[in-house]
């Protein structure tokens, strides 16, 4: 048994935006730790995205707005730290990688974090090399981000923030504009990713796509964790299924299926989970 | 409603866009299409619309041939929805985005009005009355864009990815909103890659690779073709995944079959 350390501690967070009246986030206890793989999914408008914000520092110390509680990310209290030091520990991709992208070249985009910390310029080449290998768009370096496809775009936005070496990565829909090849794509670079230690935390609608890539699900409805657990226990509640969040079909095939005895304590989240299952039982 | 008669289209010399398409979709019809990246999907819809001529062949919309009329005068029987918001989005307020086409269409004031109450009620709007489009979420802008166009009743409706960023609920409203219209006698087109969506929801699919359609008919037997679905490089329905793996024949993307045939199955090994 493996001991694993906490990297994300958030203790009775409550969140209300500045220009709002309605608390976004009510009081959120969640604990993440170091190398978990966890999806984050729930209802649009759930607070999924408030609470993307407040692991790196964003919210509050961007946004303002009512705070009260803690988030603590690497030993690191948020409202404690400049954002430029939890930029080294935390980085977070948006949906719209065009939002975040600026640089005439991808080797400049993915450059000027480190560039930023003013780091030795031997330094800087090697982080840069290293990012764009791991994400596999070495042969992009001096392309314009303009002339790549969404895919690659998420990709250089990815490689950017692993230059600054972060522990933790944060990603909000990142796929929610791809097809379905890069997005595929861009999943198993997250995939690579978690299994050299960085703990990720992916926002996702699809959870056909992704729960079985996870160590554990979270979901979100009206500001508050209502599910935390194994991807099993979380799609196979009642709570996931009356929250109408898009439960893969395999796991709603295996409910109708499991109204025999035999059956109840089956829970496949795959088409081939659940073929390995039937096939045992038709023997 | 919309025939296309080999429609041959190229941008550059050489290549072509379209290569030769027929197609024909009645009035009243739910139809997706789908296909990789390039397959020529846009450059379909630009043709229906108008907006582009075909190079060889004929276009055919709601009696008109795309070549003999304006663009605009199109533009009033074939509605487009974007699927960026923010490239539609632009007036001040939510009231003055809905009535933008109706303005220019010179329809009555009293008439303006009541479409746009329509609208802002149908599409549950209400609490975002006299904002900007720009301070609603993403989920919200893409109603909102589509709400604009249906103010103006289009004949025939194009949607271009109206699932992204959507959640289960959401694309639960999109596909009975989309019924109803269809019911409504509208005819609507879903350019899509959401293959849960249309599986699920959409009765046609036409299959585009290379500037061709490769496959068109009813979705439970295109949607469980791989031959089909590996060439446009598309992803398999859940359903039709969770048939092959069964090996279930032949293979179906319906819920209730789909555990019904199981069911029998794991009854029959017990007996």
């Amino acid at each position: 048994m493996v001991t694993r350390l906490a990297i994300i501690e958030v203790e009775s967070l409550s969140y209300t935006y500045a220009e709002s009246t309605q608390p976004s986030l009510i009081d959120i206890n969640f604990k993440a730790d170091s190398g978990e793989f966890i999806v984050i999914s729930g209802p649009s408008g759930c607070g999924k995205t408030t609470f993307c914000r407040t692991i790196n520092g964003l919210i509050p110390n961007s946004y303002g707005g009512k705070f009260s509680g803690r988030v603590v990310v690497d030993g690191l209290v948020t409202t404690e730290r400049p954002v430029f030091e939890l930029a080294q520990r935390v980085g977070l991709v948006f949906q719209n990688p065009e939002n975040e992208l600026f640089c005439t070249t991808v080797e400049r985009e993915v450059a000027f974090g480190p560039e930023n910390l003013a780091l030795p310029r031997e330094e800087i080449i090697m982080r840069v090399d290293e990012a764009l290998d791991i994400v596999g768009i070495s042969h992009l370096r001096d392309k314009s981000p303009d002339e790549l496809s969404g895919g690659e775009q998420q990709k250089v936005a990815i490689a950017a923030l692993l230059t600054m070496k972060p522990k933790v990565l944060v990603l909000d829909e990142p796929t929610a504009n791809l097809d379905p090849m890069s997005a595929k794509s861009v999943l198993n670079v997250l995939v690579d990713l978690n299994s050299v230690g960085v703990t990720i935390l992916l926002v996702e609608h699809r959870l056909e796509m992704v729960s079985h890539l996870a160590d554990r699900c979270v979901i979100f409805d009206s500001g508050k964790i209502v599910l935390d657990g194994a991807p099993q226990n979380v799609l196979y509640s009642d709570t996931a299924a009356n929250l109408g969040i898009g439960v893969p079909k395999a796991v709603l095939v295996a409910k109708a299926l499991r109204q025999r005895p035999e059956l109840e304590r089956w829970m496949p989240l795959t088409p081939r989970d659940l073929l390995k299952l039937l096939r045992g039982d038709l023997r | 409603m919309i025939s296309l008669e080999g429609v041959t289209y190229s941008y550059m010399p050489g290549i072509n866009a379209l290569d030769h398409i027929d197609l024909n979709i009645g009035a009243g019809e739910l139809v997706a299409i789908v296909g990789e990246n390039g397959a020529g999907k846009t450059t379909l819809v630009k043709h229906i619309n108008g907006l582009l001529k075909p190079s060889e062949g004929r276009v055919t919309v709601c009696g008109l041939d795309s070549k003999a009329v304006t663009v605009a005068s199109l533009a009033r029987k074939v509605g487009l929805v974007f699927q960026n918001p923010d490239h539609q989005l632009f007036a001040e307020t939510i009231e003055k985005e809905l009535s933008f086409a109706l303005v220019n269409f010179g329809l009555p004031p009293d008439e303006i009005k009541r479409r746009t109450e329509w609208a802002i009620s149908e599409f549950e709007l209400s609490q975002y009355a006299g904002r900007s489009p720009f301070m609603l979420s993403g989920g919200e802008r893409k109603r909102l864009a589509l709400a604009s166009v249906l103010c103006y009743g289009p004949e025939v409706l194009i949607l271009d990815e109206p699932t992204t960023g959507q959640d289960n609920r959401q694309k639960v409203r999109m596909a009975s909103l989309l019924h109803k219209l269809n019911q409504q006698g509208k005819t609507v087109l879903v350019v899509t890659h959401d293959m849960e969506f249309v599986s699920d929801y959409i009765p046609r699919v036409v299959v585009m690779s290379h500037g061709r359609v490769i496959a068109d008919g009813q979705s439970g037997d295109v949607l469980v073709r791989r031959d089909i679905l590996e060439r446009a490089s598309l992803v398999p329905p859940q359903l039709a995944e969770i048939s092959w793996e069964l090996g279930l024949d032949p293979p179906s993307i319906r819920l209730d079959d789909v555990v019904a045939r199981l069911a029998k199955l794991i009854g029959g090994a017990k007996a």
